[in-house]
């Protein structure tokens, strides 16, 4: 498994960056990884979304897909794509230290 | 006590339950009742085939309560709500029926309302995945005499994921036939990052796609479509123009689902117990088929199989026993590519789409196409009518996915 360092500290990600323990995350970490995705600064909104992510991910054992965060953030879709440019559901969750979300089978 | 056995929507799930369970229990251990808002059951796998010319919408559609066995009572009614504390569903004609065993078998919804424009009225915007749609999309068709057609599907979940690819490669056939494929250019947009879900599946369809001179557009997240403008525009602000537009839109579940309290997810699905198919908010509550959340594809065959597991958990369940049977995700599919060909998918929760053949070494070619896969799909609108919906336990075809015949190999899980 590849290692990334956020903060100071080696973390396990997969192949395509995303965290393989979401326990090793923690906030400080988010600014960086944030930053190697092109977004310079986090700001509230970025931060209310990831908040959602993570507590989505702690009740539900997965993240949510871009159309459920739209839904359920508070934030809309056009919002989202302003924030997270690439993809707001993949960057997002790799910023808040879970796994990709599944969403499509 | 007689227990009162209440299933919700008379489609393809529905149906083989209630006929397995009314097989399985006696008159005097359930009544079984059947409620759907109207009595005409459509063969969905066939709204492919009608914008080409090659079905019948009046052979599509068959009674509902013809299709039950007799002793399941059908209700034509619209549900408007469950309220699980009651253990009761609320009709929209006000009515109120009561339960002690509740199975959620309403399928999904099409919600173009969600995707800016697509609901408005255009003649450059079409849909396959309804009857009205598939018809008008017919007349369309016929009258196209070249240009770009492009065919979108806004996000996943949907019905039957592989139609928007299987329309793609009837539409090279149609024109090809029409001897004006030149005139034609047909791009396929999708928000997954290559032409399919699963990997193996991927690069073979992809390959294919290629084949058919079949443009490929991905991560393309649809956020508008404009038919007088003739574009599609995504979130982040990308374009695919086109003359015309075949999108299939957003799903969600029966609108019922969402705003009845504690029943849905926030699409309006019902969770469930991947293997059980209990809701995971009422143990005497049941989803099956396209209205579950499940990992697997919202599919016919895979509601044939849950149904089969369903029946058996549903009986213990009334004899207080611990649920017995678990699904194990299977689900297959015949992929029609064109030219009487058509490709065979068989997978579940753990296993990806593998070569070989099915269900045995002597059976299907899978992930490849042929001829006699085609057949396998038309023949496949016969045993829906006369095998699955009775809930007949099909030879060859069980509810755990078979692994005899099946290529194990190296390049699973690629991607
Ligand atoms: C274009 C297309 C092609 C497809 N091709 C294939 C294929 O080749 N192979 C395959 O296996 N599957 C295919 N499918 C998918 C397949 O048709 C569905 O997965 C299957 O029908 C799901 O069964 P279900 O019982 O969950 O839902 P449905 O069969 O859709 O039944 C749901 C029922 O609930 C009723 N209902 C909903 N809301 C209410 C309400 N509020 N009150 C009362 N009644 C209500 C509806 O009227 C409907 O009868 C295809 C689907 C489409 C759209």
């Amino acid at each position: 498994m590849p290692k990334a360092t956020y903060a100071g500290r080696e973390v396990e990600v997969n192949d395509e960056g995303f965290f393989v323990d979401p326990a090793e995350w923690d906030e400080a970490m988010a600014p960086e990884i944030a930053q190697a995705e092109g977004i310079p600064t986090l700001t509230e909104d970025h931060w209310r979304v990831l908040k959602f992510m993570r507590t989505e991910y702690t009740e539900k054992g997965e993240g949510p897909t871009v159309r459920v965060l739209g839904k359920t953030s508070g934030v809309s879709i056009k919002e989202l794509y302003q924030l997270f440019p690439k993809g707001p559901a993949k960057l997002a969750a790799k910023i808040a230290g879970i796994p990709k979300p599944r969403g499509c089978i | 006590m007689t227990a009162q056995i209440v299933v919700l929507g008379g489609g393809t799930g529905g149906t083989l339950l209630a006929n397995r369970l009314r097989h399985q229990l006696s008159s005097e251990d359930a009544q079984i009742t059947v409620i759907d808002r109207d009595d005409r059951h459509l063969y969905q796998p066939g709204l492919l085939f009608l914008p080409f010319g090659l079905a019948r919408p009046t052979r599509l559609v068959r009674s509902r309560s013809a299709q039950l066995r007799p002793g399941v009572e059908f209700r034509e009614a619209e549900v408007d709500h469950v309220d699980l504390e009651e253990r009761k569903v609320g009709l929209r004609d006000g009515g109120s029926i009561p339960y002690d065993v509740l199975v959620v078998a309403t399928g999904a919804s099409l919600a173009p309302e969600e995707t800016d424009g697509l609901s408005d009225p255009s003649d450059t915007v079409h849909t396959f995945y309804d009857l009205e749609g598939a018809q008008r999309l017919a007349a369309a068709l016929a009258r196209f005499e070249g240009g770009r057609i492009v065919v979108n599907l806004v996000d996943m979940p949907i019905k039957c994921p592989v139609a928007p690819l299987e329309f793609s490669f009837l539409a090279d056939w149609y024109f090809t036939k029409r001897k004006i494929r030149d005139r034609v250019d047909i791009t396929f947009v999708t928000p997954l990052d290559s032409a399919f879900t699963k990997p193996a599946c991927a690069r073979a369809l992809g390959g294919l796609l290629a084949e058919r001179r079949i443009d490929l557009v991905t991560e393309f997240n649809t956020g508008s479509v404009d038919g007088a403008g003739r574009r599609l525009v995504s979130y982040d602000e990308r374009e695919t123009g086109f003359d015309l537009a075949v999108v299939v839109p957003l799903h969600t579940g029966a609108p019922f689902v969402g705003s009845s309290p504690g029943l849905g997810d926030a699409l309006g699905f019902v969770p469930v117990d991947q293997h059980t198919l209990q809701s995971k908010a009422r143990p005497e509550v049941f989803a099956l088929g396209d209205s579950a959340d499940l990992p697997t594809s919202k599919a016919g065959s895979a509601a044939h199989f849950q149904g089969e597991v369903l029946a058996d958990n549903i009986v213990a369940y009334l004899r207080d026993k611990p649920l017995p049977a678990s699904y194990d995700g299977h689900t297959n599919c015949f992929i029609e590519t064109g030219f009487n060909k058509a490709l065979l998918i068989d997978f579940n929760y753990e296993t990806e789409p593998l070569p070989g053949h099915f269900p045995g070494r002597l059976g299907l070619p899978l992930l490849a196409e042929s001829r006699l896969n085609h057949l396998g799909k038309l023949t496949f609108e016969q045993i829906y009518w006369h095998g699955l919906l009775p809930g007949r336990t099909l030879p060859f075809i069980g509810r755990d996915m078979p692994e005899r015949g099946k290529r194990r190999q190296t390049t699973e899980g690629g991607g």
